[in-house]
């Protein structure tokens, strides 16, 4: 009797202890990633350490990256928001804030800054593309081939992808117009900062569809990003488009024949956006974590797990090795100078506003 | 679907469907309304007992009428009602639609200039509610561009203001400080509990109320600053009496100072809006017209093309959506057909038509055999059989498709068998994945018991005594199948039909994985308007539009076939 009323004045206690808290910081968070070895990364670079420091504090996973904007609409007009911190690409976060579902944030308050004592808006620098979006990582699409099925005289040039006389066999591709259109018109002799002028106009759009029809006949499209590097291990296709970390991973941890061509990568940045409307309890927890786990140590801890390069200027010599194959993760950044001499940066402003116009013409191109 | 023995009027007996039409009857033979045993008349008796239990009825059902109601038709109610719902520019732009009423969509001239004045306050009040990107990707749908536009103006559009609130303030000070202009334009009992407010926040801060007379002497800026104090009050939160106002009230303040004269005003801080009316009609006041501005923040606003599109989409409805998902758009002129490169979805709807209806009859090809075998084989072996064929059922969906990759790629399990057969050559591989061939197998594959299921039911109903007396009567095998036993299965296949057909309509992810370019369906357009492009509008189309089709052939199926001749069962 004494010791359950005892008990019962200690739970009644520590409920009040935490409801007293809750007010403050909520002790739940749901967190919305991509799902696979990139969730993971995200996993043990930023939110173990960070429960190790507020064991209060329980956290979980949810992998919807892929439907975040529609989602998050559909949760906006039911006025719940079950999530806390989304993970998206830059694209979707342009769009999440001019639909007003994600929340501006003011960079050098509610950042950390850089271990180099620069603000966070320098030490992010152009990345910063909007109000909303923290970037974590800076990522690329480009092109992986089969060693074994190049010949002596592998592709060097992303124009080797539209060379078929000397690199028979199938190519796979995203089956969306961004990147495929300026590739090709770029091979089609367009100068790189000309390219989005001629997209620009209806003849530019013929003109990149015209090069992809040369090699219309000889492409699989792919939808998620896991397809290419399992089609390149069937021998299925000779070269195609990824992400560069799906191929790091299939060559340095599964071995694979494969090789990186990193001409004309297309940069693309991928990063966290808050959700807007969340209660103050929630926001307060998650405005802390964010500061955390977007600090210059944790974004180069996150490299040792995956090859996509920190997005902060001050995480860049923090880059370590990988965490389990011990190589150096510096040469399998998209962002290292030797991979980087000729780069596409994808304007995403411009994709914004031409995005539903293009896509119509791609999609009725791809129909036919 | 009047049977015999559910008829209501073949069914006799002591219901009190039949009392009461027993009742009727008495009563049109005139013999005075016939009474219960409790004096009442009859009739009201027996409605009294039948509504009872049709209220018992109802309370049974109530669960599941509502469980229905709530999460089924209504959310499919409002998702339709998407397709033509279009308040979106009528309540960002409110002024500007008024103000473009009487604008030739079809004419190549800009609008008139108090058109670009309208959009100048709407745009401002808009982007102060970070609403005016939302517009944007709103009509960046109709027309590429306006999603940066709209962007761009939300913060280029402040130029304005601030031209006006610079002179105004280095005439004095006040102008930049909340105090004076709450004194010109707030009604001073409102202040006074405005204040107290703030001493003490209790409750619901008073509503903001205009100075009396003031609208009358400065009208535009008396709707710009009540616009300004009633949002600070509602969506901030702040007390107005602290808050200096928007660039927007100094621009609303230089028009209404332009156009009258201040010289008799003796009301709050006459010396200082004197001050202010004098200085604007001085030679050295520099003013931008409301289109130049807007030509400053971007070219495109003196192009007409984003004025005729903000007209044509002013209505709160519009039939838009349903034009672009038959390929079509709306024009200055009407409806007119989209460019040849443009047009998609009448190819995908018919795609997905003559897929379906493909689908459809490979799986009767291969379910009728199983299914006659299954209800012909003594119950063991059919059990077992049985079980083959559900064993599909219980496989991911994923799985099973991914399986198809497997099987059917260049470098898959029979192209390789084929090569080692010697059949193909090694560089003549067949293509079997990524078009609508692989669609077809992957689909008739995870159709199929959906076919087998109902032909089974309905077969395993058929005695084998008519067979055999068909026989027996000298007819040949063929002939007995054909003239005996297959008319009697019809039903089951009618039913297996409907549902392969109808799921298969549908489908999007099975084509998505293996349709490559050629053997995507209409559904998956569908999917990537819901997740990726958010247009909703014209998802919603697409569906209304495939939802319609499907009831078309419903109803053509009903008058060819007869739906009474589907059975799902025995």
């Amino acid at each position: 009797m004494k010791l359950s009323t005892t008990l019962l004045a200690t739970s009644a206690l520590t409920a009040a202890a935490v409801a007293a808290h809750a007010q403050d910081m909520a002790d739940d968070m749901t967190l919305v990633s991509w799902g696979g070895a990139y969730q993971e990364s995200q996993n043990k670079a930023y939110l173990q350490p960070y429960l190790e420091e507020h064991p209060e504090v329980s956290a979980s996973w949810d992998e919807s990256s892929a439907e975040a904007v529609a989602k998050l609409r559909a949760m906006n007009e039911a006025g719940n928001i079950t999530w806390d911190l989304v993970d998206v690409v830059a694209s979707d976060a342009l769009r999440l804030c001019d639909e007003g579902l994600a929340m501006e944030l003011d960079f050098n308050e509610v950042l950390a800054e850089g271990d180099d004592g620069s603000t966070p808006e320098e030490d992010f620098g152009d990345l910063l593309i909007n109000d909303c979006f923290v970037p974590q990582i800076v990522y690329s699409t480009t092109f992986g081939y089969r060693t074994d099925m190049v010949g002596d005289t592998p592709p060097s040039s992303v124009c080797d992808v539209f060379d078929l006389e000397t690199y028979p066999g199938k190519r796979a591709l995203q089956k969306r117009p961004i990147d495929n259109m300026e590739w090709a018109l770029y091979c089609d002799g367009v100068e790189k900062d000309e390219i989005y002028d001629v997209l620009g106009t209806d003849e530019g759009v013929d003109r990149a569809l015209a090069k992809l029809d040369t090699i219309k006949d000889q492409v699989v499209w792919w939808t998620a990003g896991a397809e290419t590097p399992q089609l390149l291990a069937d021998g299925e296709v000779v070269m195609g488009s990824t992400f560069n970390g799906r191929l790091f991973s299939a060559i340095a941890e599964q071995d694979q024949p494969i090789d990186m061509l990193w001409d004309m990568q297309s940069f693309d940045l991928d990063g966290w956006i808050i959700p807007e409307g969340l209660p103050e309890d929630r926001l307060a927890r998650v405005l802390d974590f964010l500061k955390f786990a977007t600090d210059t140590q944790r974004l180069a801890d996150q490299a040792k797990y995956i090859s996509y390069g920190p997005a902060r200027n001050s995480s860049a010599p923090l880059v370590g090795q990988h965490a389990e194959l011990g190589i150096d993760m510096a040469p399998h950044m998209p962002t290292d100078p030797a991979n980087a001499t000729n780069v596409h940066l994808y304007d995403y402003e411009w994709w914004a506003d031409n995005r539903d116009d293009l896509d119509a013409k791609f999609q009725s191109w791809l129909a036919q | 679907m009047s049977h015999p023995a559910t008829d209501p009027d073949k069914i006799i007996g002591t219901t009190p469907d039949n009392a009461l039409r027993n009742a009727d009857r008495a009563d049109a033979r005139a013999d005075g309304p016939v009474l219960a045993a409790d004096g009442t008349p009859l009739k009201r008796s027996l409605a009294r007992a039948l509504r009872a239990q049709k209220l018992r009825a109802l309370a049974l059902i109530a669960p599941l009428l509502i469980f229905v109601l709530v999460s089924f038709i209504a959310p499919i109610g409002d998702m339709l009602f998407r397709s033509v719902e279009n308040q979106i520019v009528k309540d960002t732009l409110p002024r500007t639609v008024v103000a473009l009423r009487d604008y030739d969509a079809a004419s190549t001239e800009l609008p008139r200039d108090e058109v670009f004045e309208a959009a100048y306050y709407d745009i401002f009040y808009a982007a102060e509610r970070k609403i005016h990107t939302r517009l944007g990707s709103r009509l960046n749908y109709e027309m590429s561009g306006a999603s940066s536009l709209f962007r761009k103006s939300g913060r280029g559009l402040d130029d304005v203001g601030e031209l006006y609130q610079d002179q105004f303030e280095a005439l004095n000070e006040g102008w930049d400080e909340a105090g004076p202009w709450v004194e010109i334009m707030a009604d001073p009992e409102w202040v006074t509990e405005q204040a107290a407010w703030d001493a003490a926040p209790e409750g619901r801060m008073p509503r903001f109320e205009l100075r009396e007379g003031i609208a009358e002497i400065l009208p535009r800026t008396s709707e710009a600053y009540e616009t300004f104090a009633r949002f600070t009050q509602v969506e901030e939160g702040d007390s107005p009496l602290e808050e200096e106002p928007w660039s927007a009230v100094h621009t609303a303040l230089y028009q209404d100072l332009s156009a009258t004269d201040l010289s008799g005003y003796s009301g709050p801080r006459a010396d200082m809006l004197q001050a202010a009316d004098a200085l604007v009609e001085s030679d050295g006041f520099e003013t931008v017209a409301f289109r130049d501005a807007f030509a400053e923040v971007d070219e495109d606003w003196v192009e007409p093309e984003i004025w005729q599109t903000i007209k044509m989409y002013s209505p709160a409805y519009t039939s838009g959506y349903f034009l672009n998902s038959i390929d079509m758009q709306k024009t200055a002129d009407g409806p007119a057909l989209r460019d040849a490169d443009e047009r998609i979805y009448g190819l995908l709807f018919w795609r997905t038509l003559f897929m379906s209806l493909v689908i459809t009859f490979s799986c009767i090809l291969l379910g009728y055999p199983i299914a006659y075998l299954l209800s012909n084989l003594p119950s063991g072996k059919a059990n077992l059989l049985m079980i083959l064929v559900l064993l599909p059922f219980w496989t991911s969906l994923l799985v099973r498709t991914s399986a198809w990759k497997v099987m059917l790629q260049q470098q898959g399990v029979i192209n390789d068998v084929l090569v080692w057969l010697g059949m193909v050559s090694d560089d003549g591989r067949l293509v079997m994945i990524n078009n609508q061939f692989g669609t077809i197998v992957a689909m008739t594959h995870i159709l199929l018991p959906f076919m087998i299921l109902p032909m089974f039911s309905v077969m395993s109903t058929i005695p084998v005594s008519y067979t055999r007396a068909a026989k027996s009567l000298g007819a040949t095998n063929w002939t007995a199948f054909w003239r005996v036993y297959f008319p009697q299965s019809v039903p089951g296949i009618g039913a297996g039909s409907i549902l392969v057909f109808i799921l298969s309509i549908g489908y999007y992810i099975t084509p998505e994985i293996v349709g490559g370019t050629s053997g995507i369906f209409i559904s998956n357009r569908i999917a990537y308007h819901i997740s990726s492009s958010l247009n909703w509008g014209l998802a919603a189309a697409l569906g209304s539009i495939l939802l319609v089709v499907v009831l078309i052939l419903y109803w053509a199926y009903d008058r060819i076939v007869g739906i009474d001749n589907v059975k799902l069962g025995g």
